[in-house]
């Protein structure tokens, strides 16, 4: 299949990246670039830096040297929420739903930015408000279908399992149409079943929507199998870049995964 | 038994999110305010609407502008009492210096001027959450009923220092000020309540509501959605404000006839109604107006059940047992529920559907 897939420009360019929180160096002088429509993953051993690299890209934390290039268009200083109209949606390592509201409203919150009509016609609930509701609805209920959560439609998310909330938060990401999504450890706590699900979700959003995923991923034979390129992180620096195959041969690598022997 | 859904079935997304998906839950709120439009006002006598379902109806809909902010956007107010009083003072001020607007306008506006009230004082809720928040709304309630005290613009310096509502009349016929009937009263506070209800109730089954819960339940995953927390949650203010202004404007036009600040104080208005929404249930409308009603009502029960059943207590004795009474049922009560009425009701529905073959 990665034949037939047409890797474009590139989308996401990221380059010099540095951050340091008080003495610790959380990401130093890391460049890397994604293309549009490929998976690329990031990896790396516990406090590599890899969660901050998310955060940098959708907005979350300001480098303090480095520029993020986003559609060809250099990123200044800009808030989180902005992150999301330029077309970033991502989910998160500890699951970040909202609790108290249902698995439908969940998705539905992730269509937000795209619902328009004012307090007015909300207040009425009628007219062009209900129109909208029920046009967002109906896109909503494809990503239920396509992520096969139809039972669980009106469970408040507080009450599912965990493999079922990870997918309802890739369901919330996915609701926006993103360009770029990220995800941070999506199979994190699943068993193989569940993980399988999830990679065959994963591949079809890149499949279907043409979606251009980061992931942050521990699992080596997931990461291996589905990414097109990965980045390998270490104490903040960039150990390896390439393709799976490339990066698996890498001496620095298996140092840093399976420690050097000391003689 | 009668109580199930089965054989309805939803053909569209609409029918879907209806409010009250089963046409028997439909049937039961409509009884509802046919009766309370049709029975009640007939029915009850003029010392029931005046002393009880008056001022039932008028705290229920201060009760769901709270629950909006508390319950549905998460952010803890005692300023409840302070938003009300603007309201209040925003529509003396109103319908005694201009006497030709509507006193229905005037209600509206003062709903507007509490919101604009609610909005400088929700500024803080950007950096400061739960109690700390609570603390820096208690700063609304004392500032604004300081200021309405102090300055004797707001009170026309009527040298009682209180607020008299002028007799008005809507369709000929007068609701406001000593004049006016219970009756008249009793259906312009129901009709308040009704529309304020569904407004309400449109509000957060739709975009806007959602964003409140996601900033209640999350606040970081809601901003990196897109959702803008200041605007969020100063929207969440504003219209909560101007629930609780208008049902303060109510609460001196319709209900006291005329008051001081002290009508607003804190433990007189804002922790009552933080109470109601608690025990009614955070984030339900439905729950809003049950919590009112088992705030309001319950005081008057315990002061007329002991003589019902023959029990004859000395009044001081019997005040004081009321409210050791209903402290301890309120405890109780939350223990056994803690997410309140709506939540015992929606259980109730439940254990209905099956009933009587719970299996």
């Amino acid at each position: 299949m990665p034949a037939t897939r047409n890797i474009g420009d590139v989308l996401l360019d990221v380059d010099g990246i540095s951050i340091s929180f008080g003495g610790v160096k959380a990401l130093s002088d890391v460049s890397f670039d994604v293309r549009e429509h490929e998976i690329l993953a990031i990896i790396g051993p516990n406090g590599a830096g890899k969660s901050s690299m998310l955060n940098c890209i959708n907005g979350f934390y300001h480098p303090q040297e480095g520029t993020i290039t986003f559609k060809g268009k250099p990123r200044h200083q800009m808030q989180t929420h902005e992150a999301a109209l330029q077309g970033i949606a991502r989910t998160f390592q500890n699951i970040a739903l909202f609790k108290g509201m249902s698995t439908l409203d969940n998705i539905m919150t992730g269509r937000n930015l795209k619902m328009k009509k004012n307090l007015f016609w909300q207040m009425l609930y009628f007219g062009p408000a209900l129109k909208e509701e029920l046009e967002h609805r109906a896109v909503v209920e494809e990503i239920i279908d396509f992520l096969e959560i139809e039972a669980i439609r009106k469970t408040p998310v507080g009450k599912l399992p965990y493999g079922l909330q990870k997918r309802v938060e890739l369901g919330r990401a996915l609701a926006a149409e993103p360009d770029l999504l990220l995800l941070d450890e999506p199979m994190a706590g699943m068993n193989i079943e569940e993980k399988q699900d999830m990679c065959r979700f994963i591949l079809d959003v890149n499949d279907e929507f043409g979606t251009t995923i980061v992931l942050i991923e521990h699992d080596m034979s997931v990461v291996m199998d589905i990414s097109d390129r990965v980045v390998v992180l270490d104490y903040g620096k960039k150990l390896a870049y390439g393709t799976p195959d490339e990066v698996r041969a890498n001496q620095d690598v298996i140092d840093a995964y399976l420690g050097v022997a000391h003689e | 038994m009668f109580y199930r859904e089965a054989g309805q079935f939803k053909t569209s997304y609409n029918k879907d999110q209806a409010v009250f998906p089963i046409i028997q839950d439909r049937w039961f709120i409509a009884a509802v305010i046919i009766g309370a439009y049709a029975v009640v006002p007939f029915a009850a006598d003029e010392y029931w609407l005046q002393a009880v379902i008056i001022p039932f109806l008028i705290l229920a809909l201060a009760a769901i502008g709270l629950n909006l902010l508390t319950g549905y956007a998460g952010q803890v107010s005692l300023g409840t009492g302070a938003f009300m009083a603007v309201g209040a003072y925003a529509c003396y001020k109103m319908t005694t210096n201009i006497p030709d607007l509507n006193v229905v306008v005037a209600f509206l506006i003062s709903g507007v001027m509490a919101a604009a009230v609610g909005i400088v004082f929700g500024l803080p809720s950007l950096r400061i959450k739960g109690f700390y928040l609570a603390v820096a709304t208690l700063a609304a309630q004392f500032f604004i009923l300081w200021l309405f005290n102090k300055v004797g613009w707001f009170y026309n310096d009527n040298p009682s220092g209180t607020i008299t509502a002028p007799p008005r009349e809507l369709f000929g016929i007068t609701i406001t000020g000593p004049q006016a009937t219970a009756e008249a009263r009793y259906f312009v506070s129901l009709t308040f309540l009704v529309v304020g209800a569904i407004v309400a109730k449109n509000l957060v089954r739709g975009r806007i509501g959602r964003s409140w819960m996601a900033i209640r339940d999350m606040d970081i995953a809601a901003e990196i959605i897109g959702i803008r927390p200041l605007q969020t949650k100063l929207m969440a203010f504003a219209i909560s404000s101007f629930y609780c202004g208008v049902a303060g404007a109510l609460y001196i036009f319709v209900w006291l006839g005329s008051a001081e600040t002290e009508a607003f104080d804190l433990l007189q208005v804002s922790f009552p109604i933080l109470f109601m929404i608690i025990i009614g249930g955070l984030g339900s409308i439905m729950g809003s107006i049950m919590g009112a009603a088992f705030i309001t009502l319950m005081p008057i029960f315990l002061t007329n059940f002991p003589p019902m059943i023959g029990i004859h207590l000395a009044t001081d004795l019997q005040k004081h047992l009321e409210e050791i009474i209903f402290g301890g049922m309120i405890v109780a009560f939350l223990i056994v529920e803690p997410h309140g009425l709506a939540r015992l009701w929606q259980i109730a529905k439940e254990k209905l559907r099956l009933w009587p073959f719970p299996y």
